[in-house]
């Protein structure tokens, strides 16, 4: 039974996860800023206008990348949850509570550019169609992860109560995910189906799979410098983390 | 898996699944609050209340908006490139994606005379992300 693959495996110790962590922060950041720049600039400089909406369709590179990770880190969180009631992993505890503000963020940027897009697309910058709802709700269930590790005094009970809330949460992402299609809504349908057409023109196509690709990226980066964080935090009284506190000071 | 885990996931799992189907349940029995708007067949066909704020939205029918000829006031039908067509006035500034063909919602009261006066309406995009025809800008181009 060994198809966990052992460096995987090391990265589930809260020790071995720092050290091991450390150097592909910077590269993850390198790797996303980089890719965002070429991705936007491109998006912004070197592809032409869109029919009908002209310039202001270039939103999309932004909005529709951070919309998409926001939801996926949710799923990833709520995975963490099962993981953490069911196999106990520490770093399961740590990653819900590192994901959880970069979600946040993530989620309130897709609301704000998704408005900023909606004003001159739209004629409104808010309305209250079951897509931008279901969007806020999402906003307000990371505010609740966030929340919740506050309130509870007791870490166990803590990590128990996020993992709940960020189980039954999940049942907001399929909304959010296929609102557009079971009721009329302002919001359009997705351009970009998994295993189907793709709406949006070839010439748009490039910039916009860099900028999703380099956002993924970047908030790995962002989740993974958190979990660090945590992890020091947690493991305060620890001799390797004396140790390493000692080593840095002097 | 050792026993008390599997047990763990299956509980999880079936509350997961569980609260789900309720919540599903309980959307799909509300869509007609859920829905931001009627549809031009159920203004026609009179399901909606008359006088009541309401939303509706279809496609701007090409060739039916027409400019009054003093101040802001337009008039236009809202289709479902089928049978179903409803008059629209309004007096105010039109979105700038507001066009013959494209979608739009309409926001106002439904009078008995089956017109829509709006008091807002709102362009809707489509899913589809096109480019301006390049031959233009091509000829632009030239000295």
């Amino acid at each position: 039974m060994k198809f966990i693959p052992t460096w995987l495996h090391r990265l589930a110790s809260p020790q071995h996860f720092f050290g091991d962590i450390k150097s592909w922060i910077m590269w993850l950041y390198v790797l996303g800023t980089i890719g965002f720049l070429v991705g936007s600039v491109w998006g912004l400089a070197f592809v032409p206008p869109e029919r009908y909406q002209g310039d202001s369709f270039r939103i999309l590179y932004v909005h529709a990348p951070i919309a998409h990770v926001a939801q996926l880190i949710y799923i990833s969180i709520a995975v963490a949850g099962v993981v953490h009631l069911v196999w106990k992993l520490k770093m399961a505890d740590v990653y819900m509570s590192a994901a959880a503000p970069v979600g946040c963020w993530l989620t309130a940027l897709a609301l704000a550019s998704g408005m900023i897009w909606g004003m001159p697309t739209w004629g409104t910058a808010w309305v209250w169609d079951a897509r931008i709802v279901s969007t806020l709700i999402l906003l307000f269930l990371f505010f609740g992860l966030i929340v919740l590790r506050r309130v509870v005094p007791n870490p166990t009970r803590a990590a128990t109560a996020l993992s709940i809330l960020a189980i039954v949460g999940a049942i907001n992402i399929p909304i959010i995910k296929y609102s557009v299609e079971w009721f009329e809504t302002l919001h359009q349908p997705a351009s970009i189906e998994l295993f189907g057409d793709i709406a949006i023109a070839p010439v748009f196509l490039t910039p916009l799979f860099i900028n999703i690709a380099s956002i993924y990226v970047l908030a790995a980066g962002f989740i993974l410098a958190n979990m660090r964080y945590l992890v020091v935090e947690r493991n305060a009284s620890m001799t390797w983390i004396q140790g390493w506190i000692r080593g840095q000071s002097q | 898996m050792k026993s008390h885990r599997r047990r763990k996931l299956t509980i999880i799992i079936f509350l997961f699944v569980g609260s789900l189907a309720t919540v599903l349940i309980s959307i799909f029995a509300l869509q007609n609050y859920i829905n931001h708007f009627y549809l031009p067949d159920e203004i026609v066909s009179g399901e909606v209340p008359l006088e009541r704020k309401i939303r509706a939205g279809g496609f701007v029918k090409p060739g039916s908006v027409v400019h009054e000829s003093a101040g802001l006031g337009v008039q236009f039908d809202i289709t479902d490139l089928n049978d179903a067509t409803f008059r629209v006035h309004y007096e105010g500034i039109l979105p700038s994606l507001f066009r013959e063909g494209q979608g739009a919602i309409v926001a106002g009261r439904l009078n008995k005379n089956g017109i829509f006066a709006a008091s807002h309406v709102f362009a809707k995009h489509d899913e589809n992300y096109v480019p301006p025809e390049l031959k233009g800008m091509v000829e632009h181009d030239d000295p």
